[in-house]
């Protein structure tokens, strides 16, 4: 994984973790990787990775069943509202960005209505 | 603390080669050691090792002065090649073994599968990139609670580097203290607990990563830049 330079690690890898469940990549129910794992697949060190697992916990996304592992939290709900809070923050910044640049929301409106998405 | 290095002096003729190093480590992080070539890396770990004694002040492992008895907890990787070029890899694990009591072979061959080698491969035909993965894979063989690794990720390709960094991170742990010398800052700037800067023998700085990346944003270059 590429990091931004600056911007505190775990808090990266908890986005990019955060994405994977939105993606369903990540399933609820489904057991997360080891935090030595998370450390490898990562190159994060160990207590990142356990501050990783402790944040995504208190915040509900995972839950740690002792001995066994970390789970996906089964509250799909939870993941809905997630997408919605990324996509917020998103909008947010592109509008802030474009404001910026001195479009006004009407301006921008029609700019995404006539956007045609680039050939991959 | 697991380490702690107080006025730490190396004087070779006429040159310091480490001057007055103020250093603490604790158990379960991983340091890396930065500098240019010639800084004082090498000499700092060669005496931390107990290979070669400082010139004045004190070094503390497990609050005692460090003995002779404590080599069999640390375990140093120096930059130069370890083994014999006629030797396979499974002697060099055998050579391991014979010497150190901490060695685990079952892991050794776990590893050297892990690392893409194999126990007959001679050792003088692996490439640059090979070899520096046998050294790591034969350090991190053992169970040491304090590994001092020289410049492991110089002077091999990209594949070769994050396949030695996984090794790395894959042994580290609460138990153990890593220290990484290098200047690869890219390579590294992920997964060091705390960086010590060091120039002309001296230490300028030690930094947390994560905690100046949340207080103020900035990243190893940027520190880099400003202190050296």
């Amino acid at each position: 994984m590429e990091y931004s330079a600056g911007t505190p690690i775990y808090l990266q890898v908890i986005r990019e973790l955060q994405k994977k469940m939105i993606k369903g990549e990540l399933k609820p129910g489904d057991k997360m990787p080891s935090s030595r794992e998370l450390a490898v697949l990562y190159k994060v060190n160990q207590n990142t990775a356990a501050r990783i697992y402790r944040e995504m916990e208190s915040e509900g996304y995972c839950y740690t069943k002792r001995g066994i592992g970390t789970f996906v939290s089964e509250e799909e709900n939870m993941f809905e509202n997630l997408k919605k809070e990324m996509a917020e923050e998103l909008l947010k910044n592109f509008m802030h960005e474009m404001k910026d640049l001195g479009f006004q929301k009407g301006d921008i409106l029609c700019q995404v209505a006539d956007y045609k998405e680039e050939q991959e | 603390m697991i380490l702690e290095c107080k006025d730490l002096t190396k004087t070779f003729v006429g040159k310091r080669a480490v001057s007055n190093v103020n250093l603490s480590m604790e158990k379960g992080r991983i340091y890396g050691l930065l500098g240019e070539n010639g800084s004082g890396k090498t000499t700092w770990m060669k005496m931390t090792a107990g290979l070669t004694k400082p010139s004045s002040g004190e070094i503390l492992y497990k609050d005692h002065p460090l003995c002779y008895r404590d080599k069999a907890e640390i375990a140093y990787m120096s930059t130069e090649p370890f083994y014999y070029d006629y030797m396979k890899v499974e002697d060099v694990g055998q050579y391991y073994q014979d010497f150190f009591e901490d060695f685990d072979r079952e892991k050794f061959n776990g590893l050297v599968e892990k690392a893409g080698l194999e126990n007959r491969m001679k050792v003088r035909n692996l490439s640059s990139g090979m070899g520096a993965k046998l050294k790591i894979v034969a350090t991190m063989s053992r169970k040491a609670v304090l590994c001092l690794l020289d410049e492991p990720l110089n002077g091999i390709d990209y594949k070769a580097r994050e396949e030695i960094i996984s090794l790395i991170l894959s042994e580290a742990g609460e138990d153990n203290t890593i220290v990484i010398s290098t200047h690869l800052l890219e390579e590294v700037e992920s997964f060091i607990d705390e960086a010590i800067f060091i120039k002309s023998g001296e230490v300028l700085k030690v930094a947390d990563l994560e905690r100046e990346r949340i207080t103020s944003g900035r990243s190893l270059t940027d520190i880099y830049m400003d202190v050296m």
